[in-house]
């Protein structure tokens, strides 16, 4: 029964059941393709016939209106840098005090967020889909109904962000709450501590450096984020960026993406540096 | 009680004098940083004009606004089926822009990855390239297509493909790299060639982990793509945003609310076909 040719005819037969499956996967995303090409109007054609305005724009945004080189003069290029230097500040600002906000709320939410810190499931159902809702809608959405509510400029953008962060950090402060070592807390109980003792002396130094990574993790995001909120009209220097690629102001517009591009990996590395260190101390501590 | 209290802790602190030292060192540096952060954050407060007054007032206004969102109404059927076709079209946007992402990285991260690299240059060139494209927020790459292809979808799915790029291109040259390269080494040694050590070698191991990356991106793309359209680029944002700006806020609650349903529906699908591609293997 086991001899050799059944047993490679068997290994045939699943190889070739695969291969069926397969080729029903790559049909079925083939007519979702066709049909999805249809529905968002575009075709092979149109794309090989835009490939040349692509790098004609690119071309462009490289070259200053004299048709030089943007790093043959930098002057030139970068003529309105005060202004967009204090832009990029204010974006900066509008992601801090976002971060912090949000940061301040999630730590608030976070307890109410788990079951080991709270018995009531109901606080506990009702915290989390409330951190689900605000960090499901996309902070833009956020910022479009709030530049309504609070007229334009950068207050209803860091709300945005603010809610958003809310969101985002709630659930991961929650993760952590919940995988915390319980002992310290029945310590922190056996000595007839109340709700907010457990918080503080058992709860928070397990968690504090954990929470702080988090957070500017959270806070480089915010700072891609808070750049694009100017395009509603919620401040910072999307509204600038807005106008200048509106406008096919071509120069501008690639200085304010080196700009921006700069400021964001310049972010990302300090606060990459801060969050090693952070974890490196609870590892050593 | 407290006098014998505070004699014991003076010995203590007398006998271990460097544990002391190093506990009130990180307190007075914890409370310094604190410090600058309120000192920032009222900074900012002042300087970005949040005053209370305005606070208080926009919260009013909020309030109405929503109790004038309740109930979401799409205001009648052919609404409806204008909203659902806006829909179709965000995930058409969200399907094109992810499969074409993945097809031009999947070569592209062979090129960035340590072990299948032509040379170092390449591999940091391709990295940064990733770079730099991930650094764009996908809104902007919308308005830079919106000036080269014109306002609509195609705007929208190429704003995706370049963006994602980015994201794949990291993704899948870290996969790559921490591919086992036992298979490789057996393939080599049988006396096949380098593209037979990649097919057969890195290749079996890679897709399960490739289809799982761009399944989970779609899901993300999907909320991406309903917000691409407020600067334009085709998709249900267009008609998100023009329903906030003349505030038919019933409409906008129910679009709001079938965009949520939309994207977790999409969530449970991938999720799904994650589950059957990988199988029990955690990932």
């Amino acid at each position: 029964m086991n001899s050799p040719s059944t047993r490679s005819q068997a290994y045939a037969q699943a190889v070739a059941a695969k291969r069926r499956q397969i080729w029903l996967g790559l049909l079925v995303l083939g007519v979702c393709v066709v049909f999805a090409g249809h529905i968002a109007e575009i075709s092979a054609f149109k794309f090989l016939d835009n490939i040349g305005s692509f790098t004609s724009y690119f071309y462009r945004i490289a070259h200053l209106e004299n048709g030089q080189w943007v790093v043959s003069d930098p002057v030139e290029w970068f003529w309105g840098w005060k202004k967009w230097l204090a832009l990029m500040g204010e974006t900066l600002l509008m992601a801090y005090v976002g971060t912090l906000l949000g940061a301040i709320a999630a730590l608030v939410l976070c307890f109410l967020a788990s079951k080991n810190m709270t018995q009531n499931t109901w606080v506990v159902f009702a915290t989390r889909r409330l951190l689900e809702f605000s960090r499901t809608v996309p902070e833009i959405v956020f910022a479009l109904i709030f530049v309504v509510a609070f007229s334009l400029g950068p207050l209803p953008g860091i709300l945005a962000l603010a809610i958003h962060t809310t969101g985002a950090l709630g659930k991961l402060f929650a993760e952590v709450v919940e995988n915390v070592d319980m002992k310290p807390v029945d310590g922190v109980l056996a000595t007839g501590g109340n709700w907010l003792h457990k918080v503080r002396f058992a709860v928070l130094p397990q968690v504090a450096s954990n929470f702080a990574s988090y957070a500017l993790l959270r806070f480089e995001i915010n700072v891609r984020g808070a750049a694009v909120l100017g395009f509603v009209g919620a401040g910072g220097i999307g509204q600038t960026l807005l106008e200048v690629i509106r406008k096919f102001y071509y120069a501008d517009v690639s200085a304010l993406l080196v700009l921006i591009i700069a400021t964001v990996m310049l972010i990302d590395a300090l606060t990459e540096r801060v969050r090693h260190r952070l974890l490196g101390l609870e590892r050593a501590g | 009680m407290s006098t014998a209290h505070d004699k014991a802790q003076a010995t203590l602190l007398a006998r271990y004098p460097q544990h002391f030292q190093a506990f009130y060192k990180g307190r007075i540096s914890t409370v310094l940083l604190g410090l600058l952060a309120v000192a920032v954050f009222a900074f900012g407060v002042h300087s970005l004009d949040m005053s209370y007054r305005r606070i208080v007032g926009g919260l009013g206004e909020l309030g109405s606004m929503v109790l004038r969102m309740i109930p979401p109404d799409p205001g009648s059927w052919h609404q409806a089926g204008v909203y659902a076709y806006a829909m179709l079209e965000t995930l058409a946007i969200a399907l094109l822009g992810t499969l074409m992402a993945a097809t031009a990285a999947f070569p592209l991260g062979f090129l960035a990855a340590r072990n299948t690299t032509i040379n170092q240059v390449v591999k940091f060139f391709a990295r940064r390239s990733f770079d730099t494209l991930r650094g764009v927020d996908i809104l902007i790459w919308a308005l830079i297509w919106i000036n080269v292809v014109g306002l609509g979808p195609f705007a929208g799915v190429l704003a995706l493909f370049v963006s994602d790029l980015g994201i794949f291109g990291k993704l899948f040259s870290e996969a790559i790299e921490a591919a086992d390269d036992k298979p490789v080494e057996g393939v080599l040694s049988t006396g096949g060639s380098p593209i037979a050590a990649v097919r057969f070698g890195i290749l079996p191991q890679l897709l399960p982990v490739l289809l799982s990356q761009v399944l989970y991106a779609f899901e993300s793309n999907t909320r991406s793509a309903s917000i691409i359209g407020i600067v334009g680029a085709g998709g249900i944002g267009l008609i998100l945003s023009e329903q906030i700006r003349t505030l038919e806020l019933q409409q906008m609650s129910f679009v709001i609310l079938m965009i949520l349903a939309t994207v977790s529906l999409i969530d449970l699908v991938c999720a799904r076909l994650r589950f059957s591609i990988i199988g029990a293997r955690a990932l």
